[in-house]
């Protein structure tokens, strides 16, 4: 075992108790509430930087290939290594380069991401319908204007499909990060991992925010992508 | 709503212009082929007439229509908007100028029908209020009812709808040019009709010019003021109305394409309204059945046609029914097929078939009957056109 994940004590050992006991305690998760909320903010953060930068790089590199296919494939490749270097892996390799802390950490979980916003955003782009773009075309739109008033917001359905993947992805691999010495909730977890009451409450606070995000990130696809809804409407 | 602004004479825009087109040896040549897909076709099509493009697929009509906005560029030859070279002109910028309306519509999906109507509008920086104006008024234009149909997406409309907002759309900026390219021919036979009826109705208002591209020739009959046959590898092989061309084919490729039954086509070129109907022997219950007689017996229609006190048919008398003093009302059968004087010929040819008539009464707009029309009427019409005609039509 790597001294990171060197135990540490988080409770008093009172013999006969449910602490003690290593149970589920719902009393010493609200008396430990506490020491909770700043490894759930520090995986917030973890999480929304990397989605908003793993979202950039990601969705520039879709309209660059959507443009120019040939980009596709080495695009493609690329990410694809990305994302199937486990993350551990790559929190490890990186830490020669970048050392331990928050941007070690953020290079994996947005290395990870790219894969999966790259492929629907193009998706997306590709799949707007063929006449669509021929009569905007044909209504005099520049190219920027197809894009941007038009292909984008027809991608829209997917791109945000592909952003709910990559929240709830990125959430769960950010209890990770710890390895690379940025803390988040994986860092509670990994503290008493022996202490039910602690991993309900690590894991449950990382299972919340994942769908939290997920909700979130729908209800934002609902809002902007009103007519999908339309159709069945009728 | 600001239905107090005229549609015809002064809404937001009242240029209600058109232009003068002109393809001078125009050719696309793709690399790699030896067979150019237009071929130095040359034509005219006079500001605010109907051109139609028909012909087999791949005989380049459609890449001559995309030519003319530059979707297409031209290889070699030029084509003249009102004179100017649509080469001269940046293609997004041409293209705001020219109304484009194609088969599958293409409305924008995730646009209100309103928002898809202004596109252009928008390009052209129109502000607000004139936008949902003539949004509004282009629906109406085009039979839609505005309040209804504004807010809502492509999806929520039928395919009718939406090929009427397509051309809404195409109008917004009122367009001196528009090409249209088999804007009907994914309806249905039943609405095409009646679209192709609304928007020629809606021509003889907004008087564009407009290029539609077809590959039914009926249809090209129907619609165009001048029709262009293009044949394989982008020859242009007849350019005339469509009464020429179904009288005088240039070749026998025009003549095939057209059809044996073209002699039948021209009837399509004619309404009822054209032709001299019968006088018909109208007759009301219990008028004088000696008068009743009378006026059989100066008709060429050999029946009594019984009609309402507004003159509305009701149906054929037998002989008994003028029997007795006064005319009994002993029906024969039903007055069926009713024409309109607005039908074409061909249409009530083919209504009086179905019915097996001989004779159809007439009616005007009120409903009364104002002739009569006969399969004899029509053979009539058919041979009249014949005898007009010189030398190759001798030979039908």
């Amino acid at each position: 075992m790597s001294p990171l994940l060197a135990q540490v004590e988080i409770r008093e050992r009172t013999e006969g108790t449910c602490v003690s006991d290593n149970g589920f305690c719902p009393d010493w998760i609200v008396d430990n509430f506490d020491r909770y909320v700043d490894p759930f903010l520090q995986h917030v953060l973890l999480t929304v930087v990397a989605m908003a930068i793993g979202f950039v790089i990601s969705f520039s590199l879709a309209l660059l290939a959507y443009r120019r296919r040939w980009l596709i494939n080495p695009i493609t490749q690329v990410t694809g290594v990305l994302y199937t270097i486990p993350s551990i892996a790559a929190f490890f390799l990186l830490l020669p380069v970048t050392g331990r802390g928050f941007l070690t950490a953020i290079i994996a979980l947005v290395a990870y991401v790219l894969l999966i916003i790259f492929r629907n955003v193009l998706t997306g782009l590709d799949n707007v319908p063929d006449e669509t773009k021929d009569a905007g075309r044909g209504m005099g739109l520049t190219d920027r204007q197809l894009l941007w008033r038009v292909e984008v917001p027809l991608a829209l359905p997917e791109i945000m499909a592909g952003l709910r993947i990559a929240a709830t992805t990125t959430v769960g691999l950010a209890t990770l990060a710890f390895f690379a010495g940025a803390g988040g909730l994986g860092e509670q977890i990994f503290a008493d991992i022996n202490f039910k009451s602690n991993v309900v409450a690590a894991g449950g606070l990382a299972v919340a925010l994942a769908a939290v995000l997920d909700g979130a990130i729908l209800l934002a696809q609902r809002a902007i992508t009103p007519w999908t809804r339309a159709a069945s409407a009728r | 709503m600001t239905s107090s602004v005229s549609a015809h004479t002064s809404g937001p825009s009242a240029r209600h212009s058109a232009a003068t087109l002109e393809f001078r040896k125009a050719t696309k040549r793709y690399a790699g082929q030896s067979e150019p897909a237009v071929k130095e076709l040359s034509l005219t099509v006079p500001a605010g007439e109907i051109c139609v493009l028909v012909g087999p697929s791949g005989c380049g009509k459609t890449t001559a229509m995309r030519m003319v906005n530059r979707m297409i560029d031209i290889t070699d030859g030029d084509i003249l908007l009102d004179g100017q070279s649509v080469r001269e002109r940046r293609p997004a910028e041409l293209r705001r100028y020219i109304g484009y309306a194609i088969q599958q519509v293409g409305l924008f999906p995730h646009l209100s029908v309103a928002d898809n109507i202004a596109t252009v509008p928008r390009l052209l920086d129109w502000d607000r209020e004139r936008i949902r104006a003539r949004v509004d008024e282009l629906l109406e234009l085009v039979s839609l009812d505005a309040a209804e149909t504004r807010d809502r997406y492509p999806a929520q409309l039928s395919g009718g709808q939406r090929q009427r907002v397509g051309v809404a759309r195409a109008l917004a900026v009122d367009p001196p040019l528009m090409l249209m390219d088999e804007p009907f021919g994914a309806i249905d036979p039943i609405n095409r009709e009646r679209l192709q009826n609304e928007f020629l109705r809606l021509q003889r208002e907004i008087r564009k010019t407009v290029v539609f591209v077809t590959h039914d020739i009926d249809e090209a009959i129907k619609m165009g003021d001048r029709i262009a046959i293009m044949q394989k590898g982008g020859k242009l092989a007849q350019y005339a109305p469509p009464a020429e061309l179904l009288m005088q084919p240039a070749n026998p490729f025009v003549e095939d394409f057209v059809g044996s039954d073209r002699a039948l086509k021209r009837l399509a070129l004619q309404r009822v309204r054209d032709v001299d109907l019968w006088k018909a022997p109208l007759v009301r219950v219990g008028e004088s059945a000696a008068e009743a007689r009378g006026k059989v017996a100066g008709s060429e229609v050999p029946y009594p046609l019984l009609v309402d006190d507004d003159g509305r048919p009701l149906g054929w008398l037998s002989e008994r029914a003028l029997a007795g003093d006064r005319v009994t009302d002993e029906r024969l059968s039903r007055p069926d097929p009713v024409l309109e004087l607005e039908d074409v010929l061909r249409d009530a040819l083919s209504d009086l078939l179905a019915e097996e008539a001989q004779y159809g009464p007439v009616v005007d707009e009120r409903g009364a009957v104002t002739g009569v029309l006969s399969i004899e009427i029509l053979s009539h019409a058919l041979k009249a056109d014949l005898e007009a005609v010189p030398s190759r039509a001798d030979a039908l």
